[in-house]
């Protein structure tokens, strides 16, 4: 049914931290993995090995790039997936009912087996979240790994998206939005998360947690002490010494520039 | 958004077809037996065949029956509901005229009018998107449906009429051109609201998440021919509006009609494809394009 609940239990969704993502696209790798031997069809590729790729992915990394006023310009890496919007667009467009979001945990979901994969929630979706298969013929689109987070036959540590499992640099966090108390929920709170395209009025329950300002070197920045002091002693008759026997001074400076070339 | 002929195709030809419907409905001409066939054969063969067009674009077009059920939320089931009772009731309605010789005059009505709520709900699957501001417009239904009854004056033969809507649609679709040219800056959505990472920092897409296409690309960032645009509004004017007013000025007759009739199709036709071509979804911003 393409009614949104008026309200859900739980909102269950990710939180993305662009301060710690380091652009590797593992969790592209690990959800494209997990996705297409999992719920519904699976994720086709087309031309993989030619000279034109394409496939479905469900999660996608971007890279921007900010130019501050002053300073360094700073790469942000940008994860982007289905957020699970509260108000979701893509699920009131649909005519067949094949969309859908579960009052318990806000999850949105696709019946592929009800999909005439007529494309309209794909163009509903702001964030470019669904992709239609060209395989298979129906909408593809995170499920937040429905068949992992409650999986008893996994192990409790891998009940989490499979993003949120492979990111090395812990740049995904899968909780209850809805809960205040949860992780999640204070870590939005507590670094200020943010959502995409509020104007569109989507509601999305997915936030994403700005990157914090670089550190700078100014004026009033402590300076750094030396760590190699000079040396004295016989290190420095020997230092002195050596440097005086012809091709002392040379030899030391041609050094690095071998080692290069060779 | 990319020009798909199919989804092309079908708003020009059913929306003749129900326009020409609308006519018909309301008792003009006020045909009979096998003359009302004849009309009623062309409306039918529009309305159906765009209709049949339009399933061409779905991926699983053998379970599009299941599109009648979300008629409380979606504009795409709601179109398939009024095109389906506006054919049954024009149906019934054709069949007094022509077997009969009877016109019932209430059925006509309501056929009339579930034909012009059939091309109000084609306009409503795209004036819906907040995604697609240039579509997301007021005046997109009012296009559908001038255009929708200009079409099916010229085909229904009401010259008179003819003649103003064609004027009409020359107004719109200029106002509606101009409006959309405004519209993508006015939704208010940038690559700033859109990563969260905007002013005072400037921000622009670095590289895309790969390196081939995909399916995002190729439905939504379709900026091919967009260059030709201005060109292109100019062919779809004189095509849809100047010269069919050029020609029903020019002499009365069949021919003419006929001749007007086919010109205003190809004009709106070419403005469809504008329609599409020219629409830019927010989604482009993420990949620094629109
Ligand atoms: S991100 Fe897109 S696909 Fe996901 S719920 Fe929101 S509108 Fe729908
Ligand atoms: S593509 Fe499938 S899920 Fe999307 S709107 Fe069409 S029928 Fe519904």
């Amino acid at each position: 049914m393409t009614q949104l609940p008026v309200r859900t239990d739980r909102k269950l969704g990710l939180v993305i931290d662009l301060d710690t993502c380091v652009g590797c696209h593992a969790c592209v790798i690990s959800c494209k993995g997990w996705n297409t031997e999992n719920y519904g069809a699976p994720l086709s590729d087309q031309d993989a090995y030619g000279a034109d790729p394409s496939g479905t992915f469900l999660n996608r990394v971007h890279s921007f790039e900010i130019r501050p006023d002053e300073g360094a310009a700073q790469l942000v890496h940008f994860p982007k997936s289905c957020l699970h919007c509260e108000d979701a667009p893509c699920v009131t467009v649909c005519p067949t009912g094949a969309s859908y979001k579960r009052r318990e945990d806000g999850i949105v979901l696709v019946n592929e087996d009800h999909c005439i994969g007529c494309g309209l929630c794909a163009w509903a979706c702001p964030y470019g979240a669904r992709e239609l298969d060209r395989a298979a013929g129906v909408m593809k689109k995170c499920t937040l790994c429905i068949d992992r987070i409650y999986n008893e036959n996994l192990l409790e540590q891998d009940r989490v998206p499979a993003c949120v499992r492979t990111c090395p640099a812990g740049a995904r966090h899968f909780g209850d939005l809805g809960d205040p108390d949860s992780a999640v929920s204070q870590l939005v709170a507590e670094r200020g998360g943010i959502d995409l395209m509020p104007e569109q009025g989507t509601r999305p329950v997915n936030k994403y947690l700005p990157p914090r300002p670089r550190d700078r070197i100014g004026a009033d920045s402590p300076a750094l002490t030396a760590v190699a002091e000079t040396a004295s002693g016989f290190l420095a008759w020997l230092d002195r010494t050596l440097d005086r026997l012809p091709g002392g001074g040379l030899a030391r400076m041609d050094a690095p520039a071998k080692e290069e070339n060779s | 958004m990319n020009p798909a002929p199919s989804v092309i195709i079908f708003t020009t030809l059913s929306g003749a077809g129900f326009g020409l419907l609308v006519w018909l409905g309301l008792g003009l001409p006020g045909v009979t037996g096998l003359t009302a066939f004849g009309f009623f054969a062309i409306a039918y063969l529009l309305a159906v065949g765009g209709l049949l067009a339009s399933t061409f674009h779905l991926g699983r077009p053998e379970r599009a029956i299941r599109a009648f059920t979300q008629w409380r939320t979606s504009w795409l089931s709601r179109e398939g509901w009024t095109s389906v009772i506006a054919l049954i009731l024009m149906a019934g309605y054709g069949a007094g005229l022509v077997f009969l010789g009877t016109r019932w005059t209430a059925l006509g009505l309501a056929g009339a009018a579930m034909s012009v709520a059939v091309v109000f709900t084609t306009s409503m699957i795209y004036a819906q998107l907040r995604t697609v501001p240039r579509w997301n417009m007021a005046l997109t239904p009012v296009m559908f449906l001038t255009l929708s009854l200009t079409g099916g004056a010229l085909l229904a033969g009401q010259m008179a009429a003819a003649k103003a809507l064609l004027l009409l649609s020359g107004i719109v679709q200029i106002a509606y051109w101009k409006l959309g040219d405004r519209a993508l800056a006015g939704s208010g959505t940038t690559l700033a609201t859109a990563t969260g990472l905007g002013a005072p920092r400037a921000v622009r897409a670095f590289e895309p998440p790969h390196t081939g296409t995909n399916y995002l690309l190729e439905e939504f960032v379709h900026v091919v021919g967009r260059r030709h645009a201005l060109k292109l509004r100019a062919i779809a004017l004189t095509l849809a509006v100047v010269l069919p007013l050029v020609l029903l000025m020019l002499g009365a007759g069949h021919l003419v009609a006929a001749l007007a009739a086919l010109c205003h199709l190809a004009g709106v036709a070419v403005s469809r494809w504008l329609f599409f071509a020219q629409a830019e979804h927010v989604v482009g911003f993420y990949y620094g394009k629109r």
